[in-house]
């Protein structure tokens, strides 16, 4: 297309009247907007315990997707339970930023053995720990049991064992677990809910 | 009907009228600073909504974390250690965020239409995808909100979670705070609340104890008990009477007009022009060209 030095100023100059009119408000936009999508909308919703402290916060956890079968499910969202009496949907620093914490690359996933003089964590099954856990518990027991005291009255005692219990525990679990470690005669029993 | 979840009070360098038919419940926020205990839970759980994530920062002397508000914190705990009287230190924690005022000046002083928003409800909203960068809204702002990103130029500031306002929650930090400091609600209720805290504290000897809510700016819905309430630049410089820059009013109430004045009378005067002298004669040598 030929263009004349004086055709070009005529664009230049509709091109420059157009554009003005529009600062001027003869054409303006649309007095309308929209906020961010809710994140949360369709997204699963599980309920558990803040694993940090002994106060035991109600969470709500919302994962990706809506469990169909073909969904790897990714927890993208920690939030408090206005449900749970303890907390009432609140959370603390730490546990407000426990989705980091579920996704951190240092999360520990699965049983790990160190043995003793070694500087190595490896890798082992759950079957392989509570046979292991199973074993050492068995033959300290049966080494250190003590029945009676020194004035022969039964005491049933084990002193050189402890169990230290998990804090996001139930009602219904921490019973049970105090019952289990109990009947064994250990005394040295805590929970990490008490640290 | 708008397609919007939010009904628009303004919208930045727009003459449209929004649709203004229906009048939807006003929001806000109450930070009760004398039941602060700066556990910055508010932070976190900030971050944790609205995706963001800052870099871990340096030890400045002072609990701040992060120093300063930024693209990525939209909230920040200010520690101020204040002796009120001869031998009374006080340890004031203000949570430091946008106020969203009724009068924005962020809105007022915006260039790009649409990159801030108002809605009826209250709150003041950056659309990141129709900002342009220049941080004018940073010039705009009497309390100094407003963070340019340096990842992608576009300003960043507290939503007051929109997304979560729109579907009938409360935002973020008010639900995760332990100890009650923050409250959300209607803000008829939310003054009445002030109200019974404040008598409250003024029955504890706190006789100076008030509202922050402050008439320069329209009001806002993001409001402070303060125990000090004479006093709030104790509270890292909370500014006592806050006003838009007269720089904005400067720029969008006289330059801007003249400038549209200027260029409808350039127009006005070359259309005259054209029909008083008509076309310029073109030589018969210049058409060669």
């Amino acid at each position: 297309m030929q263009v004349t030095r004086r055709q070009f100023f005529r664009i230049c100059a509709a091109g420059v009247g157009s554009s003005s009119l529009a600062a001027l408000g003869f054409a303006p936009g649309e007095a309308l907007a929209e906020v961010r999508t809710f994140k949360l909308a369709q997204a699963t919703e599980t309920r558990n315990t803040c694993p940090y402290c002994s106060v035991g916060c109600g969470l709500l956890m919302y994962s990706l997707g809506d469990k169909s079968k073909n969904t790897e499910t990714a927890i993208f969202h920690i939030e408090g339970d206005p449900d749970h009496p303890v907390n009432r949907g609140t959370l603390c620093p730490k546990g407000a930023a426990l989705v980091d914490f579920v996704r951190s690359p240092n999360r520990l996933k699965h049983p790990e053995y160190r043995a003793p003089g070694s500087k190595e964590w490896k890798r082992i099954s759950w079957d392989d720990a509570f046979d292991r856990i199973a074993r050492l518990l068995k033959d300290d027991r049966d080494k250190n049991f003590i029945a009676t005291n020194d004035k022969g009255e039964t005491v049933n005692r084990w002193l050189t064992t402890g169990v230290l219990a998990a804090s996001a525990a139930s009602n219904e679990t921490g019973y049970v677990t105090h019952k289990v470690v109990r009947s064994m005669g250990i005394l040295g029993f805590d929970n990490q809910a008490r640290v | 009907m708008a397609l919007q979840s939010l009904d628009i009070k303004a919208r930045s360098a727009t003459t449209t009228p929004p649709p203004r038919a229906r009048d939807p419940i006003h929001v806000a926020k109450l930070i009760d600073i004398s039941k602060c205990i700066g556990c910055k839970a508010c932070q976190v759980a900030c971050m944790e909504w609205n995706d963001l994530r800052d870099e871990v920062g340096t030890n400045a002397g002072t609990y701040d974390n992060p120093r300063d508000l930024t693209a990525q914190s939209w909230t920040v705990m200010r520690f101020s250690e204040v002796e009120v009287e001869q031998g009374r230190l006080e340890w004031l924690i203000r949570k430091d965020g946008c106020m969203h005022c009724e009068d924005p000046g962020c809105l007022k002083a915006c260039p790009a239409p649409g990159a801030i928003v108002q809605s009826v409800n209250g709150i003041v909203d950056f659309h990141q995808e129709h900002c342009i960068g220049c941080g004018y809204c940073i010039t705009g702002c009497p309390f100094d909100i407003p963070r340019l990103s340096k990842k992608d130029s576009k300003v960043y500031k507290c939503t007051l979670c929109s997304d979560r306002v729109a579907v009938g929650m409360e935002p973020a930090c008010i639900k995760t705070c332990p100890t009650g400091a923050l409250v959300f609600g209607t803000k008829g209720d939310m003054i009445r609340h002030a109200e019974g805290r404040i008598a409250d504290l003024k029955e504890r000897g706190y006789a100076n104890a008030a509202l922050y809510n402050p008439e320069g700016v329209g009001g806002t819905h993001v409001m402070y008990v303060l125990q000090h309430g004479d006093k709030p630049e104790l509270y890292a410089n909370l500014p006592k009477d806050p006003h838009i820059s007269p720089l904005v009013s400067l720029w969008k109430g006289i330059a801007k007009p003249l400038m549209s004045l200027g260029i409808g009378l350039a127009v006005f005067a070359g259309f005259f022009h054209f029909v008083t002298a008509g076309p310029k004669e073109v030589e018969e040598e210049e058409k060669a060209d």
